[in-house]
C-alpha cells in the first residue's frame, strides 16, 4: 500500500530564513497524526508549505500525495486532489458572501473532476446538511466570509468548509487556539464526525487539550525545523506534564 | 495652437447651416459660446484639474460633424433595447447626437411630463427658461458643446409629479469614419417631483475614433428627488468628454452614480451646487478599466448653505496598462453650519503597470461641520487570494470574486432593485472578461454623408 502523504527531507524558507530543515513524515489512510512543538518550531510553516502558500520557498526535499508530486501543484489543485488546511487565522473577505464563496469552491472541484455544477437547490441542501455538523448558524452563511465572526465561529466555519469539500487529508492548524471549552467540543466533534477509515488528519497544536477530543494515533514533536521525536498518544501526556525543555535538552545533547 | 481653432473655423464657415438644422434657443447661445472660446484654450496635461487628461489632444483630431442632421435609420421591426432585463423602463434613444421622440414611450409618462427632443415646439418655454443657465459658458468644454450642439433631450417633470417607472435613454454611437457628436441634456425636476433616470452609452462601430461631448444641465426643485445612473459601455476608440451640472434646492434628494464599465478615453465632470438647506446628495462612481483604457472623474460638491449632507464614494479597479484619475473637491462655503460632507476614493491596481492618480480635496470655511475625506490605492488582498485558492477556487476566479466584492458598496448604492441585480451581473461579466456590448441594441447600418472639416 502506498502512503497517502509522504514527506521526505523537506526544506523551506521565508525571506531567506530557513524554517523547515529536513522534515520526514508519512501519513496513511485512517490515521490521525498530531504535530506538537514549542513556539517557532515550524509547525504552521509546515502546514502553509503543504497547502502551497506562495510566501514560502521550498528549497529541498519532496512531498507525494496519493502518488502525485504535491509541490508541483497549485494551491487550488492541491485542494481538488483532497488536501484541506484549516487556518489558524481564517481570513476575512468583506463583500464575498459565504454562499458565493462555497458555491465557487464546490463547483470548481466538480469541474476538476468533469462533473456538472450543482443546481441551486442541490447546493443549498448540501450547505444545510453540512452546516448542522458544526451547528453553524444560517445567518452566518449569508454573511461575508468570516467577516465579523467570533473566534469560535471562524473555527466552526473552517470545519464546515472541510465538511463541504470532503478532503482526503485535513491539516488542522492550531484549531483550538482562541476557543472556549464549548466551542472546542463542537469543533472537535465536527472533525470526529467527518472521520472515516479512508481519510486522514494532521492536528497541529501547542497543547494537549485538543487531543483529549481528537485522539491521535501518532504524536510528533517538531523542534527547530525537524521532527525530533515520534511516539504514541502517551507522548502528548508526557509533554503536557513535563513541557518541551527535556526534548530541547535531548536534541542539543544528540548534536553533541 | 489650441485645438479650439478648428471648431471656431468650422462654425464661422457653416454657422448658418448649423442653425438651420437646430432650434432658436440653442442658436441664441452660440454667440456667447463663441466669445468664450475666443478667450480661452482647451486645457492640456498639467493644467490644474486636467493633470491626467489632455483635453487639447482629445479635441485635436479631425473629426467629422453631422451638421445637416442626417439621421441614422433605425430598424423599427426590432425596436432596440438596452440589455437590462426585468428592468421595465420608459425607453428613449439617441443615435449619435440625434434625439428621437417616441410616442409610444411618451404615452407611458404621467400627465405633464415631457421627454422630447429640444427641437420640438411644445417644449419651447422650458428650454428657453433653463437652457445654458446651469452650465457655465466660460468652461471650454461647455462653450464648445454649446457652440456646436444642434439638438438635446429635455426631461421635464412638473411640480408634485412622481414618475414611477425609470426613464431610460440609450445613446448609440455609430460612424464609419472618425466623428464628433455633441450631446446635450436639460433635466428640470420641479418642486416635490420625483424621477429616476438611466442613461446608457454604447458604441456600435468597431475601431473608428469617436469624440462624444456631452453637457447635462439639471435643476432640482424644492423637496424633489432625482436619481441618475450614468452608465458607459463603449468601444476603445470612443473619447467621451461629459460634464454634468446640477443645482439642488432645499430639501431635495439627489443620487448620481457614474459607472464606467468599458470605455476608451473618458473624462467625466460631476458638478453639484447645493443651494437650499436640508438637501441630500449621494455621488457614487465606479470605473473598471483594463488594456489601455483611461478613466478620469472630476467632481465638485458645493455646500453653499447649511444643514445639508453629502456622501461621495468613487472606486476604481485598474488592470493591465489602464490609467485612472479621480479629483474631487468639496467646498463648504462661509455660513454653512451643520454641514455633513464625506468623500472617499478607493482604488485597486491589479497589475504592476496600471496607474491611479487621486486628489481628494476639502475646503471648509464654516465652523460646526462634520467632514471627512480619504483616498487609498492598493492591491488585491494576497491573504484572501491564498485562502480562496486553498478551497479550490482558481486564482482567476478568486481575483474576480475579490474585485466584484470591492465594487459591492457602489452597486448596493443603486436605488433600483432590477438595475442593482443587472449591474451586479454586468460587473461580474466585466471582471470575468466576457462582457460584450449589449447585443440587442441594434440600429440598422447606414452610410453617413458628412461634412468634413477643412
Amino acid at each position: 500500500m502506498t502512503a497517502m502523504l509522504e514527506i521526505k527531507d523537506l526544506h523551506a524558507q521565508i525571506e531567506g530564513k530557513e524554517i523547515l530543515k529536513g522534515i520526514d513524515l508519512t501519513v496513511n489512510e485512517g490515521e490521525v497524526h498530531a504535530i506538537m512543538g514549542p513556539n517557532g518550531s515550524g509547525k504552521s510553516t509546515l502546514a502553509s508549505v503543504l497547502a502551497g502558500n506562495p510566501a514560502f520557498a521550498v528549497t529541498g526535499g519532496s512531498v507525494t500525495f496519493n502518488g502525485k508530486d504535491l509541490l508541483a501543484m497549485s494551491p487550488e489543485d492541491r485542494s481538488h486532489e483532497g488536501l484541506f488546511l484549516s487556518f489558524q487565522y481564517p481570513v476575512e473577505i468583506p463583500g464575498v458572501s459565504m454562499v458565493n464563496f462555497m458555491r465557487a469552491a464546490v463547483n470548481e472541484k466538480r469541474k476538476y473532476y468533469h462533473q456538472e455544477p450543482l443546481s441551486a437547490s442541490e447546493f443549498l441542501k448540501l450547505m444545510r446538511e453540512k452546516r448542522a455538523i458544526v451547528e453553524l448558524d444560517n445567518k452566518l452563511a449569508s454573511r461575508s466570509v468570516n467577516e465579523g465572526f467570533s473566534g469560535g465561529e471562524k473555527k466552526r466555519n473552517e470545519i464546515f468548509q472541510m465538511a463541504m469539500l470532503q478532503p482526503k487529508l485535513s491539516i488542522l492548524d492550531e484549531t483550538d487556539s482562541g476557543l472556549d471549552i464549548d466551542a472546542l467540543r463542537t469543533v472537535a466533534g465536527g472533525v470526529n464526525k467527518l472521520k472515516t477509515d479512508k481519510n486522514a488528519t494532521i492536528v497541529i497544536t501547542h497543547y494537549q487539550r485538543l487531543l483529549d477530543y481528537i485522539k491521535p494515533d501518532f504524536v510528533h514533536v517538531l523542534y527547530k525545523g525537524r521532527i525530533v521525536k515520534t511516539g504514541g498518544p502517551e507522548l502528548a501526556l508526557v509533554l503536557e506534564d513535563k513541557g518541551y525543555d527535556w526534548i530541547k535538552q535531548e536534541f542539543e545533547d544528540s548534536k553533541g | 495652437m489650441s485645438s479650439i481653432k478648428q471648431y471656431i473655423d468650422l462654425y464661422n464657415e457653416f454657422g448658418p447651416r448649423i442653425n438651420t438644422a437646430s432650434h432658436e434657443v440653442l442658436n441664441a447661445m452660440r454667440p456667447a459660446a463663441l466669445a468664450s472660446l475666443n478667450e480661452c484654450r482647451m486645457p492640456s496635461k498639467g493644467d490644474e484639474n486636467y493633470e491626467i487628461s489632455d483635453l487639447d489632444a482629445i479635441y485635436s483630431p479631425d473629426y467629422g460633424v453631422n451638421i445637416d442632421r442626417l439621421d441614422v435609420a433605425v430598424d423599427t421591426e426590432e425596436p432596440f433595447r438596452c440589455d437590462v432585463p426585468n428592468l421595465s423602463t420608459i425607453l428613449f434613444y439617441a443615435s449619435n447626437d440625434i434625439y428621437h421622440d417616441n410616442q409610444l414611450a411618451s404615452s407611458q409618462l404621467p400627465k405633464g411630463v415631457v421627454v422630447a427632443s429640444m427641437r420640438s415646439a411644445e417644449v419651447d418655454e422650458v428650454v428657453k427658461r433653463y437652457y445654458g443657465k446651469v452650465a457655465p459658458i466660460d468652461n471650454p468644454q461647455v462653450a464648445l458643446n454649446t457652440l456646436l450642439a444642434q439638438d438635446g433631450m429635455l426631461v421635464y417633470v412638473p411640480a408634485g409629479t412622481v414618475v414611477e417607472k425609470p426613464i431610460q435613454l440609450v445613446n448609440l454611437s455609430r460612424a464609419a469614419s472618425p466623428m464628433m457628436t455633441n450631446r446635450r441634456m436639460l433635466i428640470v425636476v420641479e418642486d416635490m417631483a420625483q424621477v429616476k433616470m438611466l442613461v446608457c452609452d454604447h458604441t456600435q462601430s468597431g475601431d473608428v475614433d469617436l469624440l462624444n461631448t456631452q453637457v447635462i444641465e439639471v435643476v432640482v426643485g424644492k423637496g424633489a428627488t432625482f436619481d441618475f445612473y450614468d452608465l458607459e459601455e463603449a468601444s476603445a476608440g470612443t473619447h467621451r468628454v461629459s460634464s454634468m451640472w446640477v443645482r439642488q434646492a432645499a430639501d431635495s434628494n439627489v443620487l448620481i452614480n457614474g459607472i464606467t464599465l468599458m470605455n476608451g478615453t473618458t473624462r467625466n465632470d460631476y458638478h453639484i451646487e447645493i443651494d437650499g438647506e436640508r438637501a441630500e446628495t449621494q455621488l457614487l462612481g465606479m470605473a473598471i478599466a483594463s488594456g489601455s483604457q483611461h478613466v478620469d472623474n472630476h467632481t465638485y460638491i458645493g455646500h453653499n448653505v447649511g444643514y445639508c449632507r453629502s456622501n461621495e464614494l468613487f472606486k476604481y479597479v485598474l488592470d493591465d496598462d489602464a490609467v485612472g484619475a479621480f479629483a474631487g473637491k468639496i467646498l463648504v462655503a462661509p455660513g454653512s453650519p451643520r454641514t455633513e460632507a464625506y468623500q472617499s476614493n478607493r482604488n485597486i491596481c491589479a497589475s504592476g503597470n496600471a496607474k491611479m492618480f487621486t486628489k481628494p480635496q476639502l475646503e471648509i470655511y464654516t465652523d460646526d461641520v462634520k467632514c471627512g475625506h480619504g483616498a487609498t490605492v492598493g492591491q488585491l488582498d494576497q491573504d484572501a487570494m491564498f485562502y480562496m485558492q486553498t478551497r479550490g477556487i482558481s486564482c482567476r476566479e478568486a481575483r474576480t470574486l475579490l474585485m466584484q466584492a470591492f465594487m459591492s458598496d457602489i452597486i448596493d448604492g443603486v436605488r433600483l432593485d432590477a438595475l442593482k441585480d443587472r449591474l451586479r451581473h454586468l460587473v461580474e461579466k466585466r471582471f470575468a472578461g466576457t462582457l460584450a456590448q449589449c447585443r440587442s441594441c441594434t440600429v440598422a447600418q447606414v452610410c453617413h454623408t458628412k461634412i468634413k472639416k477643412k
